[in-house]
């Protein structure tokens, strides 16, 4: 009798085996638990409410109004105003369009306040900025080589940066004693940590305004910074993907602010990431650019952009958009009042619970402190707490440990991706909640 | 562009470079006993040594430059606006160092093939403004039917397909994060379009279908996915001059050209397929797959039923994937019918795990500008790991939600289709027929927007110094851009590919007189 030999089947790469997108992780668990049960105001109220989501749906009025007396933009884009079609359909150029390029450079300088210029020639477009960082990483490191980033922080770095660049990331460890600010410290106790263990730290990613932390970085830590890193001769990644949603322009200050002032000494090594996702609440387009000081950067940068370019319908339609300076000024203006407003109504509602939470003053979530209620200060205990706010209070909200966040009970809240009326609600539950907690607290002393 | 590394003597190049072959020959007398001991563990580890470092060298060459419709622009110094002229002018290398990937992609272009494309950038030609400015013909754009496609945009084009206005969902509904491998509406449009196009032979499942921005980024996902750094895919030669750039640059695979020939109408040969997966083997170099692209760019010929057949053979013997590019599929204008690989598969039932096709909208749709490409695979675990790594490369949303509804209107999709067809077919008559009035003569083709034009004899050397040297003159004398073949890792020096689906009838004539200069003064004295 014949024995059977299983045809062994076609084997797959380490990247593609790879766990490193990460979506094992209660981050993206979090999301399958809604996904499940999301909470809608009438057909599901006691669903789960997404506070996990980093998006911005405050301000949709406005570009849909925006659009709706423009309705040739639109047309434009995707009409026959003949040539404008056309071109648009056979524009693959990895510049991108010129008049898109001038449109975010001054639409980045007017979240700015004016206070710094930008290049057009200097920035190259990408597909979002997932895109952009993993490029710049294929750009300043090389395998095995590191980026430092400053904790707590966005848990899809993890797999932006790493997984197909096959770069480390080492973490710069910031603790709440003084609120989670970088210092030169911890930016050198990182360093030596790579070194000791022979690894090639090529630069330094920040984010600013920070995720998690909903704040911006102080003008004098962003000096130590620039000069660590200029010490090191190493690279500077600033994301400043939340810069149009700090709740005022003066609190927020960028980097191309600092080298402005030092008319641009050291610049070289800096480079800005930026996208539309966050502050103009359009993730879905996927436009996301890099602003590099370097010229090798931007050559290579552009080059490989081909890989991630923008849809020149889009590019187009964008253009035209954020060309408009009235429109954007008042955008801009209006999305920072509505996130101030919408921030001290979750501080207020979180402040009556009980609940602390770090002063912030950007972004599209707050920072809340709930390690009062663990057990014990441990990782699995945040664990247990998130999963029971998941799945008795139905919210989902970010565990710290998800973000390297080295002092368990810190959780990520945000506030930004629903409407006032969802917020009161949750706000309501986690009233609801804090009260059992704290009965059941009594009873057992 | 540097050729293929491939050390085979039976496939000497016309630049021998052959530093172990130059070894071994010389090294038969101390192998005999006439060197002695020393010498005898010196020169092997001698050849060791130069044989890494001519793979290593070989290795780490320039990877070539991006998209070939991309123009590279200006490789000197950016221009500075006057808000940066304070910007300290270090030069454009900082002093803080980029990787060596990045590196070896700053270097300035030297392929032929992309410093074409920026010289017709730098002097396009224009009818009315720039009568003698450089014409294109090394970019495979399709100009023809795009007519088509703005009457339908006139007749039915409004708001609500950019998602936006009353009806609509609001730009809500289509500005936040969406499935990031594509809108599901989308898909299923997308597998109807190919299936579609590609005959209604097989049906396409949209459950199999993943979008990303371009076939760009789709090629270079499954190199990622299918081979490890250090590996290598079979590709028949000549190919797509980005192939190098898509498969290469940032995932470290390589690429192994397999050659095939004039007196075979350039056709793959298992054989030697065979013999390239063996010479790697012996190498040490693993081969995880076959990349090929049919219709075939740039000779324009189909790869039949029986060849597609004994191409899976040959994966499934050696266990290793086949990746099938059918970007033109739906570019055919002969008489022969175009069979897709997953038809092969379809009447197959088992093994289809090998199998990945990439398709996409630049080429039958003429929209590369909207950045619309798909990966097909066969595979459960290639399918999760692209969708994920689509995050890197999303379609744009209202993009996708206007391709949706042009794509959904299947009336206006087989008129397309049917009229583009026609179009390439009278373009390539004509074309052809100017070409032979010349004295120019192509391999037969039946599908692409180019044709393979043979030039061998107007070349001296016969060498691909004589090609480049040709191909200079045409640039810069007759004032047309086409792609030499040694840009496509032709083993044949004297081979172009010339696009002429970028062309209007009226402007074929004024083509032929330019060349006509240069063949003239190319032919070989009575």
């Amino acid at each position: 009798m014949a024995i059977e030999i299983e045809t062994p089947s076609v084997s797959l790469s380490k990247v593609a085996l790879s766990e490193t997108h990460g979506e094992d992780s209660p981050y993206f668990a979090g999301w399958k638990a809604y996904d499940e049960n999301p909470y809608d105001e009438l057909n599901n109220p006691s669903g789960v409410i997404q506070m996990g989501l980093a998006e911005n749906q405050v301000s949709f009025d406005l570009l849909e109004q925006y659009l709706e007396q423009h309705s040739e933009l639109a047309a434009n884009s995707g009409r026959s105003s003949t040539s404008s079609f056309r071109e648009n359909a056979l524009f693959q150029d990895y510049h991108g369009l010129q008049s898109f390029r001038k449109a975010m450079a001054s639409f980045m300088e007017q979240i700015r306040g004016g206070r710094a210029k930008f290049d057009p020639d200097r920035i190259v477009i990408t597909a979002g900025a997932t895109a952009a960082n993993e490029l710049l990483t294929f750009i300043l490191a090389d395998p095995g080589d590191a980026l430092l980033i400053p904790t707590p922080y966005y848990p899809g770095f993890d797999r932006d940066l790493r997984w197909r660049t096959g770069v480390n990331i080492i973490p710069v460890h910031c603790q709440s004693s003084n609120n989670f600010e970088i210092t030169p410290e911890a930016l050198e106790a990182a360093y030596n940590e790579a070194e000791s263990k022979n690894i090639k730290v090529k630069g330094l990613l920040i984010t600013n305004p920070s995720n998690p932390l909903g704040a911006t970085i102080k003008r004098s830590n962003l000096k130590k910074i620039l000069e660590f890193v200029t010490r090191k001769n190493i690279h500077l990644i600033s994301d400043e993907i939340y810069s149009g949603s700090s709740f005022s322009c003066d609190e927020f200050v960028s980097i191309s602010q600092i080298l402005a002032e030092q008319n641009y000494k050291d610049s070289e090594r800096v480079h800005v990431v930026y996208s539309l996702s966050k502050d103009l609440g359009l993730p879905g387009f996927r436009v996301g650019t890099i602003y590099s000081y370097n010229d090798d950067v931007v050559r290579t940068a552009r080059r490989m952009s081909s890989f991630t370019l923008i849809s020149s319908q889009t590019q187009q339609l964008l253009a035209s958009m954020l060309s408009d300076k009235r429109f954007t000024e008042n955008y801009i203006r209006v999305n920072r009042e509505r996130l101030k407003k919408r921030y001290e109504m979750i501080i207020d509602g979180l402040r009556n619970a009980g609940i602390a939470c770090l002063n912030g003053n950007a972004g599209l979530f707050c920072w809340v402190n709930l390690s009062s209620l663990l057990l014990e200060p441990t990782m699995e205990c945040e664990l247990e707490l998130w999963k029971l706010i998941l799945y008795e209070v139905r919210l989902n909200i970010s565990p710290g440990s998800s973000c390297h966040c080295l002092e368990p009970g810190w959780f990520r809240v945000c506030f930004a991706n629903m409407s006032e009326n969802t917020l009161e609600i949750a706000l309501r539950r986690i009233h609801d909640f804090m009260d059992r907690m704290r009965k059941v607290k009594i009873s057992l002393q | 562009m540097t050729r293929s590394p491939v050390p085979d003597p039976k496939d000497e190049p016309r630049n021998p470079t052959r530093t172990g072959m130059r070894l071994i020959v010389p090294l038969q007398g101390v192998v005999q006993g006439r060197g002695g001991l020393i010498l005898g563990s010196i020169i092997p580890c001698a050849l060791f040594y130069f044989l890494q470092f001519y793979l290593k060298r070989h290795r780490s060459s320039p990877p070539n430059p991006p998209s070939p419709s991309t123009s590279t622009g200006n490789l000197s110094e950016l221009p500075r606006s006057s808000s940066r002229a304070n910007l300290s002018s270090r030069g454009s290398i900082g002093r803080v160092h980029v990787s060596s990937r990045a590196s070896s992609i700053a270097k300035p272009n030297d392929s032929p093939y992309y410093i074409g494309l920026d010289r017709v950038r730098e002097d396009p030609y224009d009818e009315m403004s720039n009568p003698d400015g450089i014409i294109e013909l090394g970019l495979s754009e399709n100009r023809l039917s795009l007519d088509l496609i703005e009457k339908w945009l006139e007749e039915n084009f409004n708001n609500s397909m950019l998602g936006i206005g009353g009806d609509g969902l609001g730009i809500g509904g289509i500005a936040t994060y969406q499935p990031m491998d594509g809108l599901m509406e989308l898909k299923m449009a997308m597998a109807d379009f190919m299936t579609e196009v590609m005959g209604r032979t097989v049906v396409f499942d949209p459950a199999r279908v993943v979008l990303t921005s371009g076939a760009t980024p789709a090629l270079e996902i499954l190199s990622f996915c299918l081979a490890d750094q250090g590996n290598a895919f079979l590709v028949p030669a000549p190919y797509y001059p980005g192939f190098d750039r898509d498969m290469r640059w940032r995932t470290g695979v390589e690429l192994i050209p397999v050659h095939c020939r004039s007196c075979d109408n350039f056709a793959l040969s298992i054989t030697a397929l065979e013999q390239a997966f063996n010479q790697a083997r012996k190498r040490g170099q693993r081969v995880r797959g076959i990349l090929i692209s049919n219709p075939s760019n740039p000779v324009g010929s189909l790869l039949n039923r029986d060849t597609l057949f004994d191409l899976l053979d040959f994966a499934r013997e050696r266990n290793i994937h086949i990746i099938s590019d059918e970007i033109f599929a739906g570019s055919t204008y002969g008489n022969e019918e175009f069979v897709s690989m997953a038809e092969i598969v379809d009447s197959e039932d088992t093994d289809k795990d090998r199998v990945h096709i990439i398709y996409g909208m630049s080429k039958d749709f003429s929209i590369p500008g909207f950045r619309v490409g798909v990966i097909y695979s066969f595979n459960e675990n290639v399918l999760a790991a692209s969708r994920k790594l689509t995050r890197f490369c999303s379609v744009s949303t209202p993009t996708q939600q206007l391709l949706t509804s042009m794509l959904s209107d299947t009336s206006f999709i087989q008129e397309y289709l049917k009229t583009n067809r026609r179009r390439i077919a009278s373009m390539y008559d004509l074309f052809v027929a100017a070409l032979r009035g010349l004295g120019v003569v192509c391999t037969k083709s039946c599908a692409g927007l180019y044709c393979w034009v043979d030039m061998s004899r107007l070349i001296s050397p016969y060498s691909e110094k004589g090609e480049l040297d040709l191909w200079d003159k045409l640039l810069n004398i007759a004032k047309i851009n086409v792609t030499p073949g040694s840009a496509c890792h032709c083993i044949e020096p004297g081979w172009f590919r010339f696009c002429f689906t970028t062309l209007s009838e009226n402007e074929i004539p004024i083509v032929v007189e330019r060349i006509r200069k240069v063949v003239e003064s190319c032919k070989p004295p009575v």
